[in-house]
């Protein structure tokens, strides 16, 4: 991680609407009285949704005001925690690629190198249309679908540079293809059939067994 | 009580203290740069490590307490080795650490020469560095015009987060980012604000956060060193002046743990520079409207040909908020002797007065017994502006929970910042009507509490209806059992350095005579002929007439723009002298340095004065004018210490009765922190700060707006 | 081989549903209230018996840690929490992302248990931000389990709990239980210093216990079979039961599987992952437990159990049983380097020997990857990984050192081999011969 910096340009003003307003209210209500500042993720995060996935700095201000916490409280958590992305992201998709070992022994610094090609150069600006932008992450959780990556809430796993080329073609076309392992499995079973769980014991069974157990 | 063997030595330790502490006992040095006794422990540095026998891993002895430590299965107590092999390399390897991103820049460094990092690199570092890439830089930041950054000296260890969210209470600065580029900053570079800020210079233990205003004007090696006393308010803060040559270089705060613990607020700490301006170096007199530069002998003949031809009647004398206790009593003895009786040190008007009892003007409970309060009463005073120390004592008390506090007047509305939470009830006098009654709300807060405080300041002591205001804060302390055998929670907070001397030493008016508000009215009226002014500046000078004064002070500002003759004194660090803090406590003020040009130390030039008005006083050294001090006020010789007063006369004055209130809300006694006194009216430093709260408050009420 | 029947997450590749009824179909929240009924003495007994050792990384006796929590009624009023930890970020490791995706319910019946035991009537979920879609579906198991009342106010378990989620939003460190307790409470995920142990002063200064997911979603399985089943499973001392492995990397089918603990390594691969990519003569190194974890050469892996003590033993870990295999394809110094990138970027730089000695370590790995270093680095970067070890306030510091001392231990030659030919012909393009790139 390298420092952190805001983006130069901000917005003026940033308000929650009011779905968000309301929905904050149940995050604070979800901890004792007096321990609101517990939700500052979750709203912070919902701020970047709401702003078009970064974190303006009148965002930074507005969560501190509404949990009633110091801006400078805020604005350690807005630059600790990298999920927040403190400039504009792309308009379409912001492309979060693990490079992490497991997923650089399979291959991610070649699509690394497709982001570099195709989308800009750089990480965490802009593309020339705006529309894409990608960064480098630490371990997404999915190592045994290596590579992968994270674009908005979905991921896309068991990638290779072809299959990311054409992901980025849909992407470009504003056709989000289906989210998970893109070589035809169903999730985290070894490719080609699960090796296990395949003679599951009955309802009934289960239940008689945990009857008798206990 | 636990017992622990550190380095073989048993020994007995108290509860509750931390393992470094203990080793400290026994002489064992222990190094460390992120604990610190006031602040919170962070435990980050890793430089305390110590070794726990039977511990595989060592442990930080900064954030390990004696209470957590099991004795053996057989109760031998635990081993602890500050000096084994494994200790020695473990700090060898953190503070390789900590430098290999230092700069290393000491040459430059304003740090440099007493610097916690060089002084402990040369102790438990290693010769030879092994780190071969290239060092961390980082930006610095602009967080005010009095700590100045050199962010890549910072060695993380926090101590300056931790002192401006937990001392001065209020979270300004923090750690943004994480790993190795975790940075110190404030919110968007905004100034910090406090005014307690110049603390974290002291505290931070590399060159990173240094003062601004002494940024490249001294070595600490150049320096002499004065044990002093802080005059910028009542505290008595205890203060170290470095001066090289004839010049003041920088304050420092003194440890006391009875007084400013060792904090010191900015302008006792900055505003030196104003010691060089705006001084008054060589008499002046008047001729034409006009100041003119004279001689000595000039200033004094004019002084005495006025003299001659005024009646004594018609003769007022006021001291000063800076004046030591030693000038006040000359100053007071000449008056008498030629039979002058409007005299007073009061220049606020306020209306303490010492034939009330001592224990009716002074803060009873003392500032190190704030912490045995358990609840607390304001009165017209904002103790965050009046003794931002005081305050800190105050917040300290109020973060150990059960210590509700309640403002009545002193600030505008429940919006201002005192760094706690209060109620706050208003600021019409009359709720303290209704709370000595027992029919206000928060009766109910001070009848549970056992020992309540109630705290009264200038802002409602020095109005025309202060004597009923004062006699109403003694009703409420009887009435809430603030007057007992062991608590006297009685507490009057001054605003004035001389104010309690002055008080002590009878600066009141005679029998016949004025007090300074009269003094100023006769003045007006042409009443009053002849006024003499030791270092009071805070009067309406445009109110006094044709009267012909004489100022005796060390700066240029309000007593002297209107003086008739002026006769250069000694700020306070060019004089020795005795100074009451608002509890009583009587410390003494060594000189630093001269005062410049012709300009004299006050006593001498009274007792000079003396000579041409005819009234010789007889005393040639300061020693013996001390010695005739302390003859008819013996309490001033018993040096850092409190005489304990009787809370009878709190009592006796809770008796008397109490004259109709004014309807004007209750203020404070100072609306500009930072241009409180000539001193800080004269320092740069100052205006910038005054202006930039200016600044700040026009925003904020053009954002509420 | 662990039999289908014996198998816990029968749901781990969410070939059927995640929902409240076809997870009672699977015999989740089946005799909910039997168990409780029996008592948390009864609980906490049985969990010892069933020698479950946390399964987050530590490996921490799941039964002895709830014992520390103060007992019903001899606490001082103070509410107890349960918080699961599902901050899974340590790369290698994706086992609890298959439970909170496809089985949340074993979970949320885990946690009902737990938090009866140490008397807890509210338990938070601590998630990585990055686990959205997993975020989701652990709330409409939570939506669906209030609905039934499994969870909530009067609930027809006998005890009452609230569960909520609360997520991160990216820092590994959050995932060391007491960071992972700052970051709840608002603040940057810095570890607390211990003692006070999180049992006495946990979230909100409160009496607290911290579990890994899969060690909470085993719970129910582990006390409704009893205590024996699940100690009979495993076949070595000190690591009972089951256990979720995933294996990554140079294997022909990377998959995550729930296996016996004590399975030989050869096996795991063998029968689950389609072996090593270019057969076991290709095989370089693994690492058995998560990046935090020293790698193992090829030849101590041929009949390699996995289980705590063994991999301790062998100066390795079992840690989340997060198996990377690489095999001879791979540039050993480089990845090395690339897991201390990691500890660099996730260092909290809250204490000086990680903040700073994780940079440095870094720094030199790059160089030695390029050859471009002294032959007595190799011994200054082992130094170094030794200062950083056991003097930091929390575990990253050994984290991060382990796997340079892996990697010196195990692939020295290696890298002398790279600063030799670099020394031959510095700066030069292609002055180190790195191993073929596929």
């Amino acid at each position: 991680m390298s420092a952190r910096r805001l983006a130069a340009v901000q917005p003026n003003y940033f308000s929650f609407n009011e779905k968000n307003i309301a929905w904050a209210k149940e995050q604070v209500a979800k901890y004792p009285i007096g321990r609101g500042a517990s939700a500052i993720i979750s709203l912070m995060w919902r701020a970047q949704e709401q702003h078009g996935g970064w974190l303006p700095e009148p965002a930074i201000r507005y969560v501190a005001d509404f949990l009633s916490m110091p801006y400078i409280r805020a604005f350690e958590i807005a630059t600790f925690y990298t999920m927040f992305h403190l400039s504009p992201v792309g308009r379409k998709a912001h492309i979060q690629v693990c490079t992490s070992l497991p997923c650089m022994l399979r291959g991610s610094d070649e699509l690394i190198g497709v982001c570099k090609n195709r989308i800009v150069s750089e990480p965490d600006i802009l593309s020339a249309d705006s529309s894409f932008s990608w960064e480098r992450v630490e371990c997404l959780g999915a190592c045994v679908n290596a590579p992968m990556m994270l674009i908005g809430s979905d991921t896309y796993e068991d990638l290779t540079v072809k299959k990311f080329n054409e992901l980025l073609d849909h992407l470009e076309a504003d056709n989000f293809p289906p989210p998970g392992p893109q070589n035809g499995r169903h999730s985290s079973e070894p490719l080609g059939g699960a090796t296990t769980l395949t003679t599951l014991p009955a309802e009934e069974k289960i239940k008689r067994r945990n009857a008798d157990a206990l | 009580m636990p017992r622990l063997i550190i380095d073989g030595q048993e020994i007995e330790v108290p509860k509750g203290i931390t393992v470094l502490q203990a080793c400290e006992m026994l002489g064992a040095e222990i190094p460390r740069f992120c604990f610190h006794e006031r602040l919170s422990i962070a435990g980050n540095c890793r430089m305390c490590l110590v070794e726990q026998v039977g511990l595989s891993k060592l442990q930080p002895s900064c954030a390990l307490s004696v209470d957590d430590l099991r004795p053996g299965n057989d109760g031998s107590p635990v081993k602890i080795r500050t000096n084994s092999r494994k200790v020695r390399e473990a700090r060898q390897g953190v503070m390789q650490f900590l430098l290999i991103n230092h700069p290393l820049d000491c040459p430059i460094c304003d740090q440099g020469g007493e610097c916690d990092l060089q002084d402990q690199a040369m102790a438990y570092g290693v010769e030879k560095s092994r780190f071969h890439e290239n060092k961390r830089a980082v930006e610095d930041r602009d967080i005010g015009p009095l700590v100045k950054t050199i962010m890549t000296r910072c060695i993380h260890c926090t101590r300056c987060i931790r002192f401006m969210t937990e001392v001065a209470g209020v979270a300004e600065l923090g750690a943004i980012g994480r790993g190795e580029d975790m940075e110190i900053v404030t919110y968007l570079e905004q100034g910090m604000t406090s005014e307690l800020q110049g603390n974290v210079i002291d505290l931070c233990p590399v060159g990173a956060l240094t003062s601004r205003p002494y940024a490249f004007k001294a070595r600490p090696w150049e320096l002499s060193r004065t044990e002093s006393i802080d005059v910028m308010d009542a505290v008595g803060s205890n203060i170290r002046v470095d001066t090289r040559g004839r010049e003041v270089m920088r304050v420092l705060p003194r440890l006391n743990e009875g007084v400013n613990e060792e904090w010191i607020s900015d302008k006792t700490r900055f505003s030196w520079d104003g010691l060089r301006l705006q001084r008054l170096d060589r008499p002046y007199i008047r001729k034409d409207g006009k100041l003119f530069s004279a001689s000595w002998q000039d200033a004094f003949a004019a002084i005495a040909c006025c003299a001659e031809r005024t009646f004594a009647n018609r003769i007022g004398a006021i001291a000063g908020d800076m004046a030591s206790a030693e000038e006040m009593f000359a100053f007071k003895d000449l008056m008498v002797r030629l039979g002058v009786k409007s005299i007073d040190c009061r220049q606020d008007g306020t209306s303490l007065h010492p034939d009330l009892g001592r224990s009716t003007y002074l803060f009873n409970p003392t500032i190190e017994g704030i912490r045995h309060a358990d609840s607390l009463l304001l009165i017209g005073t904002n103790p965050r502006l009046e003794a931002s120390i005081l305050n800190t004592r105050i917040r300290k008390r109020f973060l150990e929970g059960g210590f509700p506090i309640a403002v009545a007047g002193g600030v505008p509305d429940s919006s201002a910042d005192l760094t706690y939470d209060y109620k706050y009830l208003g600021s019409n006098a009359s709720l303290l009507e209704d709370i000595a009654s027992g029919s206000h709300e928060f009766c109910c807060v001070l009848e549970a509490s056992s020992h309540p405080m109630i705290m009264v300041g200038q802002g409602a002591l020095r109005r025309p209806d202060g004597r009923a205001l004062l006699v109403l804060a003694a009703q409420i302390a009887q009435r809430f059992g603030a007057l007992s055998a062991s608590w006297n929670g009685f507490s009057v907070l001054h605003t004035a350095a001389s104010r309690v001397a002055g008080l002590d030493l009878g600066l009141v008016p005679y029998e016949g005579g004025h007090d300074v508000p009269s003094m100023v009215n006769a003045a007006r009226k042409g009443a009053l002929d002849l006024l003499f002014l030791l270092s009071a500046d805070e009067l309406d000078m445009s109110s006094l007439g044709a009267a012909f004064v004489v100022y005796i002070g060390s700066h240029g500002d309000a007593g002297a723009s209107r003086a008739d003759v002026i006769l250069p004194g000694a700020a306070y660090t060019e004089k020795s002298g005795i100074y009451v803090n608002t509890e009583g406590r009587v410390q003494l003020a060594h000189r630093a340095i001269f005062p410049p040009g012709e300009a004299r130390e006050d006593w001498s030039i009274l007792r000079a004065l003396s000579t041409v008005l005819g009234q010789t006083l007889p005393y040639d050294c300061l020693e013996s004018l001390q010695e005739a001090m302390y003859a008819s006020a013996p309490h001033l010789s018993e040096f850092d210490q409190i005489r304990s007063e009787s809370a009878r006369q709190v009592e006796a004055l809770a008796a008397l009765p109490v004259s109709e209130l004014d309807s004007a809300p209750l203020g404070s006694a100072i609306s500009d922190f930072y241009l409180s006194n000539p001193i800080a009216r004269a320092s740069a430093v100052m205006a910038d700060l005054s202006f930039r709260e200016k600044s700040r408050r026009e925003a904020a009420g053009q954002s509420d707006a | 081989m662990l039999s289908d029947e014996n198998r816990i997450f029968t749901n781990l590749y969410g070939f059927q549903s995640s929902s409240l009824e076809s997870a009672r179909k699977r015999g989740a929240w089946d005799e909910t209230k039997s168990v409780i009924e029996k008592g948390a003495e009864w609980i906490i007994e049985e969990m010892k018996a069933s020698g479950l050792r946390g399964r987050g990384g530590a490996g921490f006796p799941t039964g002895l840690k709830w014992s520390f929590m103060p007992k019903a009624g001899e606490g001082d009023g103070r509410p107890h929490y349960l918080i699961v930890n599902a901050d899974e970020s340590e790369p290698g490791t994706c086992k609890d992302r298959e439970i909170l995706r496809h089985d949340p319910h074993l979970l949320l019946e885990g946690c009902l248990f737990a938090s009866f035991t140490i008397s807890a009537h509210v338990c938070y979920i601590y998630i990585r931000g990055e686990f959205i879609r997993e975020r989701e579906a652990l709330q409409r198991a939570i939506d669906e389990s209030y609905e039934a009342r499994l969870l909530g106010k009067n609930s027809v378990t006998g005890w009452d709990l609230d569960c909520y989620v609360h997520h991160g939003a990216g820092a590994y460190i959050c995932g060391e239980e007491t960071a992972l307790l700052e970051s709840l409470e608002g603040r940057k995920g810095l570890p607390r210093m211990k003692p006070p142990y999180p049992a006495n002063v946990g979230l909100y200064g409160c009496p607290t216990t911290i579990n890994n997911v899969e060690s909470i979603a085993v719970v129910p399985s582990i006390l409704r079979r009893g205590a024996n089943w699940f100690s009979s499973l495993g076949r070595v001392k000190n690591s009972t039961g089951s256990k979720l492995f995933s294996i990554s990397g140079h294997v022909n089918k990377p998959c995550t599987v729930e296996e016996e603990m004590g399975i030989v390594l050869r096996e795991l691969i063998e029968k689950h992952a389609g072996g090593i990519r270019g057969g076991w003569d290709n095989l370089l190194a693994v690492i058995p437990g998560g990046v935090s974890v020293p790698c193992l050469p090829a030849k101590e892996c041929w009949d390699l159990s996995m289980d705590f003590d063994t991999l301790r033993e062998k100066h390795s870990g079992l840690g989340t049983a997060a198996v990377m295999v690489m095999d001879k394809s791979t540039d050993i110094v480089n990845a090395i380097a690339r897991v201390s990138y990691f500890y660099k970027h996730e260092s909290c730089g809250q204490c000086t020997p990680c903040r700073e000695g994780t940079g440095w370590m870094w720094r030199v790995l790059k160089r030695m990857v390029r050859g471009e270093a002294h032959e007595h680095e190799i011994d200054m970067l082992l130094n170094v990984t030794k200062e950083v070890e056991g003097n930091t306030i929390c575990a990253l510091g050994d984290a991060a050192a382990w796997p340079v001392q892996g990697l010196i231990r195990h692939f020295s030659h290696e890298i002398r081999r790279r600063i030799k030919e670099y020394a031959a012909n510095p700066k030069a393009e292609g002055a180190v011969s790195f191993p073929v790139k596929r």
